[in-house]
């Protein structure tokens, strides 16, 4: 018997999912702004479930405040484009000093439990998003527009900010992948399963968590960059909003949390509910909340979880697999 | 009459089995000693019959009725009741909350308060003290108490000694003995095999999950219950 | 200054009487009931259904919707929390944060995202007020409010250290394990405390109605102050959420005094400043947190 790590199935994945990124890459060449910008939403929504995924399935931190730098992310956008940075240098700065701020938060942020860490990060977002909503040159509470991109034909704007958008969860995912493939993910999935057994066997437990926490931090700052190229106008009340808290529970939880592939999954029912239900309002939010209700009440691994578990398929290598040698 | 049946009892931790096949019965007023080394399954077993465990496979039949299924606070309210190892006391609660918050059960010998008093007397004075405050001791004797307060047919103890200085042991066994005087079946776990043959009219013992010897405590010669209990012949059960 | 100070411990009051609720079903079940808020703003609109409909005072519709906030207790116990009780520890959070929704969304299905407010319909009750002296008012309402706060929780208190089912609830919160062995159910010990979370977070519902107005989206607010009362009083304690909630209160109304939108901030401040000294300091830093 030995221990592998790549099967003929996630070898085949893996590769399919090189050919995909590079077919993704050759969207905006084909199809027009508008199919591009969906797309650039479906690919947020998939940052956004693979980070929380990572916090919540992986870390065992369950944020409902993660909103904060997404906000973060999007104002810090305006901010430095008003200062006279061309604006995709913007969004890379801006990505880069909000997801920086989860570095100081986190020391005391991780020191708290469960509940306490859910909504203290909660607090935090409101904090940060009153203190917005007081700086009047970003807007007060009415909203500002990333008026720097109005000067961009909406074609190479749109493909800019997908090719972005592309770029980041590549970047982000990787990031993610690589670390649960080495000794550090091993330990991670380890702490998840029982985290007084890892601690005991001396996995240093809050270094790890950290490490999440602080990926999780740029990552979402970085949805909150692509949310204000993509949409061009942000307003406190929405880019703060614990609804993204929602999006992103409705997503991992019924995706599947824990697995690798389930906040894709996830993410990617999301997009198709949103873009079915157009109208969008309350009933639909009905049914998002129930769902990830039910989900976490019933059916907590999730849709990947249930056929990883059925099928022992395993479409990426984040984990090993024991097999018969053959003689 | 028999009391207490357990048929082919089976109890799992996730993988590990703790409890394997176990059947014996307990006769209304017998006195029953569970002995066996530590991992024997003693504990698992006093819980599954206490239904503070769900048994993978096997039977538990009290009273002529079978309860295998039944929550643990429906069992004592038919009157069965485990002092848990460790004693498990309400630290926040006082010594007479403790004893009060016990349900009591339908059938059984009244117990009250006063009653327990008269047994441990020595708690007077802590009635309205904070359980965490009482010696191991009196800690113990509170268990026992909470135990007796729901008026139990079948009263089961877990190393009710485990960690108590001889005199409050002497104490425990010298209450024992009164509450088997009331005609109160007992079924108790204990590591001291002299006290053990001392108070019980039969004795179990158990290794590895299983039973491995059965018998009147009269009647078993030390030796044969030694290597029973560390395994070391494998003795016929209910032999003579 | 004084004034404010004072005013700041009615609207903590207030608070507390939001937080009760959300304190005892952590003390009890160690479940932070993130639907808690939206609860709350439920129950206002209830009182306000009932009082647009038979033209009652608001606080005879709150005796008549009581009964039925306290049954939903029971029936949102005995559905969603306690199956997410025997789960994990994140169940609970998700599965209410996920009830929470649903509570938000059907309310503004059956009620439009308009606001509401009872104030108007309860007379001198919230207009009444009395000038002690200079420059400090007490209003009848906020007067109210404080004494059915300390009303509420010295009647809790009571329940658990006189009653026998008080002990019993206590016995459960410290170890359901032992309780169920000593007879006690346990299921009925959280349907009781959730159902008085549930009664008293209505109540907090009334009184947001009374002092200002709500809309179908105002449970995460309340949610956020009564947790914030909860943390700064220490958790786990019933008294130190009163007392959390009027340091709440003061320290919105002192920020308020700087600049009337500093008012939340304030409170959030301070209680970013509490968590940080209590979990931030040097004696957790060896050897890790402790359990």
């Amino acid at each position: 018997m030995i221990v592998r790590r790549w099967t003929r199935t996630s070898r085949l994945f893996t590769g399919g999912t090189g050919v995909v990124v590079v077919l993704l890459a050759g969207l905006p060449l084909v199809f027009g702004p508008d199919i591009v910008q969906k797309t650039t939403t479906l690919l947020i929504f998939v940052l956004l479930a693979a980070m929380w995924n990572a916090l919540a399935g992986y870390g065992g931190l369950l944020s409902v405040g993660q909103q904060a730098f997404i906000g973060l992310g999007a104002y810090g956008t305006i901010l430095f484009a008003d200062l006279g940075f061309p604006p995709y240098v913007a969004m890379i700065i801006a990505l880069v000093v909000a997801g920086a701020l989860s570095i100081p938060i986190s020391l005391f942020a991780l020191r708290l439990r469960a509940a306490q860490f859910a909504i203290g990060m909660w607090v935090i977002a409101e904090a940060a998003s009153i203190l917005v909503r007081l700086d009047q040159n970003l807007g007060a509470g009415t909203g500002i527009a990333l008026s720097q991109l109005y000067s961009y034909d909406p074609n190479y704007r749109q493909a800019y900010t997908f090719w972005l958008a592309l770029a980041l969860t590549v970047i982000f995912l990787g990031a993610l992948f690589f670390l649960l493939r080495s000794p550090l993910g091993t330990s991670l999935q380890a702490i998840r399963d029982d985290e007084d057994a890892a601690r005991s066997l001396g996995v240093r437990v809050a270094a790890r968590k950290r490490l999440l926490f602080v990926l999780a931090g740029f990552g979402c700052a970085g949805a909150g960059v692509l949310i204000v190229a993509n949409t061009l106008f942000i307003e406190p009340g929405s880019v703060f909003s614990v609804q993204w808290s929602a999006y992103m529970i409705f997503m991992v939880l019924v995706g599947g949390l824990g697995t690798f592939e389930g906040p894709i999954l996830g993410a990617i029912l999301l997009f198709a509910i949103q873009t079915t239900f157009t109208q969008g309002g309350p009933w639909y939010l009905v049914g998002l909340g129930a769902t990830a209700a039910l989900f976490a009440l019933l059916l907590p691994r999730g849709l990947w979880g249930a056929i990883e578990e059925r099928l022992g398929l395993r479409l990426l290598p984040v984990g090993y697999q024991v097999v018969e040698k053959k003689k | 009459m028999s009391l207490l049946q357990v048929e082919a009892l089976d109890c799992r931790y996730g993988l590990l089995q703790a409890v394997r096949g176990v059947s014996f019965e307990v006769d209304e007023g017998e006195t029953v000693a569970l002995i066996g080394a530590n991992g024997a399954g003693k504990t698992t077993l006093l819980r599954a019959i206490a239904g503070a465990h769900q048994p993978h496979a096997g039977r538990v039949t009290f009273a002529g009725a079978d309860i295998t299924r039944l929550p643990a606070h429906t069992r004592v309210r038919r009157g069965i009741a485990l002092v848990p190892e460790g004693r498990r006391l309400f630290a926040g609660l006082t010594v007479e909350e403790n004893l009060r918050v016990a349900t009591s059960s339908r059938g059984g010998t009244r117990w009250s308060v006063q009653k327990v008093l008269d047994v441990f007397p020595f708690l007077k004075e802590r009635l309205h003290m904070p359980a965490a405050t009482l010696s191991g001791g009196e800690q113990q004797a509170v268990a026992i108490g909470r135990a007796l307060m729901t008026s139990p047919r079948l009263l089961l103890l877990d190393e009710a000694s485990l960690g108590l200085a001889p005199v409050a042991v002497d104490a425990v066994y010298r209450s024992l003995a009164d509450v088997i005087r009331e005609g109160t079946t007992v079924l108790l776990v204990e590591q001291d095999l002299t006290r053990a043959l001392e108070v019980a009219g039969r004795v179990i013992c158990m290794l590895e999950g299983r039973v491995v010897l059965e018998g009147d405590a009269g009647t078993l010669d030390r030796e044969r219950i030694v290597s029973a209990y560390f395994g070391l012949r494998r003795a016929a059960a209910g032999g003579g | 200054m004084a004034n404010a100070i004072l005013q700041g411990i009615f609207l903590g009051a207030f608070y507390a009487v939001l937080a009760c609720g959300l304190s005892l079903m952590f003390g009890v079940m160690r479940i932070i009931n993130l639907a808690h808020g939206d609860i709350a703003v439920l129950g206002a609109y209830i009182v306000l259904v009932i009082v647009q409909g038979t033209g009652m005072s608001p606080l005879v519709g709150f005796v008549v919707a009581l009964p039925v906030m306290i049954a939903l207790g029971y029936v949102l116990q005995l559905t969603v929390l306690e199956r997410a009780l025997k789960s994990g520890l994140l169940t609970p959070l998700l599965a209410t944060f996920g009830l929470s929704i649903v509570i938000q969304n059907l309310l503004l299905l059956k009620f439009s995202p308009d606001v509401h407010s009872l104030g108007a319909s309860a007379g001198a009750l919230t207009t009444e007020s009395w000038n002690v002296f200079g420059g400090v008012t007490i209003p009848a309402l906020g007067l109210v409010v404080l004494a059915v706060a300390v009303v509420v929780y010295g009647a809790l208190q009571l329940y658990l250290s006189r009653t026998r089912s008080g002990w019993r609830m206590r016995a459960t919160a410290e170890d359901p394990d032992a309780a169920e062995l000593a007879g006690i159910d346990s299921r009925h010990v959280y349907a009781r405390a959730t159902a008085i979370a549930v009664a008293i977070a209505a109540l907090g519902g009334l009184f947001l109605a009374l002092r200002s107005v709500f809309d179908p989206v105002s449970g995460p607010t309340q949610l956020i102050f009564a947790f914030e009362a909860v943390v700064i009083g220490g958790m786990g304690s019933l008294w130190g959420t009163l007392l959390g909630g009027l340091a709440l209160g003061v320290a919105q109304t002192l920020g308020a005094q700087l600049n009337p939108e500093y008012a939340a901030l304030s409170g959030h401040v301070l209680f970013l400043v509490v968590l940080v000294l209590r979990f931030g300091g040097i004696r957790y830093a060896r050897g890790g947190a402790r359990a």
